[in-house]
């Protein structure tokens, strides 16, 4: 009898152990469980920001007593879902407005802070010799675009349709970095992406230029996020992004200054 | 028609020398303990197990050659075979299992069925037919089994214990009918048991395989009069012991001697049936030849007999009346006398 | 406490399983269940019906069951043989086979996907030299996909089946041998009806997991509607914008897949 009683209660412990874990983390994201705001925020930001972001990370760390910036990149449609689910974000950069309004009730008032153009993205050498989005037609030619729910593949089809160029995908990624993997792989010929995405896809690809008349510009917001533990801290990066530094930081990676409507 | 085997084969902790010749009509059981590799050598004689060495013709073609490297697969074999625990495939009905080897052989869906039915029949399970084995008693399996392997007129018919897997009721049935189906086959059969009842029952020839050896063959009757190994002795139920005969006396190996009444020399066994042996507590007076002292040991009341086994420099086992048993309080065990008449025992060349 | 009154409780507990177990086996059942409850608890019940009409939806659904069938047949056509030869055969080099089939089961299935992408990608091992000989590129395509679901699903097979073979007693092969019956025929009429109950299951196992591959797939064979976007790749992408759409794909998903367990756990897991 002894031996049951034993058992029970140490199963009941476990049980314990595990529900206490579980229903923790709900508000220290990563547990820190100091009174005061955490030293550490979450920014989602557009795949395409990879690069650029992570560098501004970087920066706002080494100026604000190491805090720490954990970027989530993923394509913003992706983000923009997360956050309708209460994902723990202290800021948000979208890739486009259409995003970011869709959570316009849970963040604070978005800036617009870089636009971007997009380009044609084929292996280092052009060895399928593209030339411009008419190319990207031709049947024998493996395309890869992003979804249309990503920015990047709404801005793609937008690109296409207003230059009258019928193109059918092999594949809709995910996200715009997806389309960079394919086409660097080798496993497809050609992809829409951004300026900046060819930039910094190293030298395994190389861009194809559309031309301005033909290009459409993205335009990028940033916002803070209404439920952020780190208001402060969150408003400060951004604060960072939107100032002549972070710009700058931007230009260096290929962004276009923001639309100055 | 007829086999002729000899051949050498290595299984595990097994090793098999055998040389056996099966003639036509004979009906010849290998009989011997568990292990003693009976099984082994049926399954060899299949096919389905390799030889080390050796050779093994049936009716005069070869299926077995080590030496030139021939091997006749065992589907290509014209052998039956009725496993110890029939194996009947429980996904066919009994018709299905006796069509099967006729199917497997060639034969058409339709003429295949019609002969399993017939050998159904003719082993009394018409009604069966369509039965999955485990509906099945463990008379009725034996018999489809047997239909089983009969039904494609093998020329060699191997059985491995086929009464073993049964309650000793149905045994006797079984025995009697299998007997008769035995008779009417015209090849060439093997048949394996440990029960020597059913060794005696069915064997026009006996041979007793122990270790992988074969130690004595013969008749039924042959066997059980002259006995050539302690395990045989056992089974018949006699005194057995082998020693140097010289003249009258046969001089055992620890010391003891047994007298006989005939003259013999050499190598010999001598054999002493327990009834013939009497049992006194104190130094027999009287002509008896045989006298030895040892202690009474264990006791065992067999229908209306009683065995002693008693240890001493010549152990023997005597049967005597539980009147006697009782009058000499040999349950308490103590110092006995044994006593045999020398022409009582039997000697013969080892 | 009397000592015949402590037997007598500890006798009571033991009739059933240890208390413990039964807290704990609760755990698990809810740690199971609630995840599929809270899915029936949003779903749009009453747009249902007309989310599930749209052709993308049906589309996906074609696909998934062209595919998951598609890997299933492959597996059972190369995992059988290879089962069969893992569980009867001691070649050289066995053991090694075996960690190599279990592989892709332990294997992140994204990771499967870039393996394959190397392997039989355009520039891939295998891949460039089809490209060049046949002409043929398995990436974006069908076959791509079916190719990515049997590599992850097919060592759920050979591992069932396997151990089917192990299991059953060997001396059935040794009868229908001696009923002339050679080594196909036997295969076929004995073994395979022998070993059924482990085959259904290798197949049910094998083709659940087939229907719901996602990493594998979207990494080698891509995203394309009514070419490669099988139903999970579909739920994921409108998870990302359309949630109701999102759960209401999953439902499908579940539905079918409760289905194909119930119908063939009454066959192949026969209950005592």
């Amino acid at each position: 009898m002894l031996r049951s009683r034993i058992r029970l209660t140490a199963a009941l412990a476990v049980a314990a152990l595990v529900l206490a874990a579980c229903g923790g983390s709900d508000d220290s994201s990563g547990g820190s469980s100091s009174a005061a705001s955490p030293s550490e925020i979450k920014v989602f930001a557009a795949a395409s920001l990879t690069a650029a972001f992570t560098k501004l990370g970087e920066d706002y760390s080494a100026a604000n007593g190491g805090t720490k910036v954990t970027f989530n990149f993923a394509g913003s449609q992706a983000l923009a879902t997360q956050i309708q689910q209460a994902a723990p974000a202290d800021v948000f950069a979208s890739a486009d407005i259409t995003n970011m309004d869709k959570v316009k009730d849970l963040v604070n008032t978005p800036q617009n802070f870089a636009s971007n153009l997009l380009a044609i993205v084929v292996e280092k050498g052009n060895p399928k010799d593209v030339k411009g989005l008419e190319d990207l037609a031709n049947p024998d030619l493996k395309v890869v675009l992003a979804a249309e729910e990503v920015p990047a593949g709404k801005y793609a089809k937008q690109v296409l349709d207003d230059a009258g160029v019928s193109v059918t995908p092999v594949s809709q990624e995910d996200n715009v970095k997806a389309v960079v993997t394919k086409v660097s792989l080798g496993e497809a010929d050609a992809g829409i992406v951004y300026v900046t995405d060819v930039s910094a896809g190293g030298d395994t690809i190389e861009g194809v230029d559309i031309p301005e008349e033909q290009n459409v510009v993205a335009t990028y917001p940033i916002a803070t996020v209404k439920t952020s533990k780190a208001p402060d801290k969150a408003q400060s990066f951004m604060d960072l992004v939107l100032s002549a530094e972070g710009q700058q930081v931007l230009k260096e990676y290929g962004f276009l200054p923001p639309p100055t409507t | 028609m007829s086999l002729a085997a000899e051949l050498g084969l290595t299984l595990g902790e097994l090793e098999l020398e055998v040389e056996l010749a099966v003639g036509t009509g004979e009906l010849v059981v290998l009989l011997g303990p568990n292990g003693a590799g009976k099984t082994t050598l049926l399954r060899a004689l299949a096919g389905l197990v390799p030889l080390r060495r050796g050779r093994v013709v049936l009716d005069g073609v070869v299926l077995d050659d080590v030496a030139a490297g021939e091997h006749v697969p065992t589907e290509q074999r014209p052998v039956g075979f009725v496993f110890q625990d029939y194996l009947l495939f429980p996904h066919l009905t009994a018709l299905e299992n006796v069509a099967f080897g006729l199917r497997a052989r060639g034969l058409a869906k339709t003429e295949a069925r019609h002969r399993a039915a017939a050998w159904l029949e003719r082993v009394g399970l018409a009604a069966h037919t369509r039965s999955r084995p485990r509906a099945l008693s463990g008379g009725q399996a034996q018999r489809v089994a047997l239909a089983r392997a009969m039904v494609s007129d093998p020329r060699l018919l191997l059985l491995d214990e086929p009464l073993a897997a049964l309650d000793a009721a149905t045994r006797t049935e079984v025995r009697r009918d299998l007997r008769r189906h035995l008779a009417s086959f015209d090849g060439t059969r093997l048949l394996v048991t440990h029960d020597p009842l059913e060794a005696i029952a069915l064997a026009d020839r006996l041979v007793v395989l122990e270790a992988g050896r074969l130690t004595q063959t013969g008749t039924p009757a042959e066997v059980s009069a002259q006995p050539r190994s302690r395990y045989v002795a056992e089974l018949v139920g006699v005194n057995l012991y082998r020693g140097l005969a010289d003249g009258r006396s046969v001089r055992l190996p620890d010391g003891g001697a047994v007298v006989a009444a005939d003259l013999n020399y050499g190598e010999v066994f001598a054999a002493i049936h327990p009834h013939a042996v009497a049992l006194h507590r104190q130094p027999p007076e009287g002509t008896p030849r045989n006298v030895w002292s040892g202690t009474a040991d264990t006791l065992e009341v067999i229908g209306d007999r009683v065995r002693i086994r008693v240890t001493g420099l010549v152990p023997i086992v005597a049967e005597v009346t539980p009147a006697a048993a009782s009058e000499l309080h040999l349950g308490d065990g103590g110092p006995v006398w044994a006593t045999v008449k020398a022409t009582e025992v039997t000697v013969y060349p080892a | 406490m009397t000592t015949t009154a402590r037997r007598r409780r500890a006798a009571t507990s033991r009739a059933g399983a240890p208390i413990g177990f039964v807290v704990l086996a609760a755990l698990a059942v809810g740690f199971l269940a609630i995840p599929l409850i809270g899915l029936l608890g949003r779903t749009p019940w009453g747009t249902l019906g007309a989310e599930l009409a749209t052709p993308r939806v049906l589309l996906a659904l074609r696909l998934s069951l062209v595919c998951s069938l598609g890997a299933v047949a492959v597996s059972v056509l190369l995992g059988v043989p290879l089962a069969f030869l893992l569980a009867r055969v001691a070649f050289p080099g066995r053991n090694i086979v075996r960690a190599l089939t279990t592989l892709p089961m332990v294997l992140p299935p994204v990771v499967g996907g870039v393996a394959l992408l190397l392997a039989f990608g355009r520039r891939g091992l295998v891949g460039q030299w089809l490209d060049r000989a046949f002409g043929i590129t398995l990436p974006f395509t069908t076959a791509g996909a079916i190719l990515a679901e049997a590599f992850v699903a097919m060592p759920f097979l050979v591992i069932t089946v396997e151990a089917g073979l192990r299991a059953m007693d060997r001396r059935f092969e040794d009868a229908a041998a001696t009923l002339g019956a050679g080594r196909w025929l036997t295969f076929r009429r004995v073994t395979l009806p022998l070993i059924a109950p482990s085959l259904g299951a290798g197949i049910a196992l094998c083709w659940a997991r087939a229907l719901g591959e996602f990493g594998a797939t979207i990494t080698f064979a891509g995203n394309l509607p009514g070419v490669t976007q099988t139903m999970p790749l579909a739920v994921y992408i409108a998870l990302e914008t359309d949630l109701e759409a999102a759960i209401a794909l999953s439902l499908v998903l579940l539905v079918i897949s409760l289905a194909l367990l119930i119908a063939l756990r009454d066959r192949w897991f026969p209950t005592a």
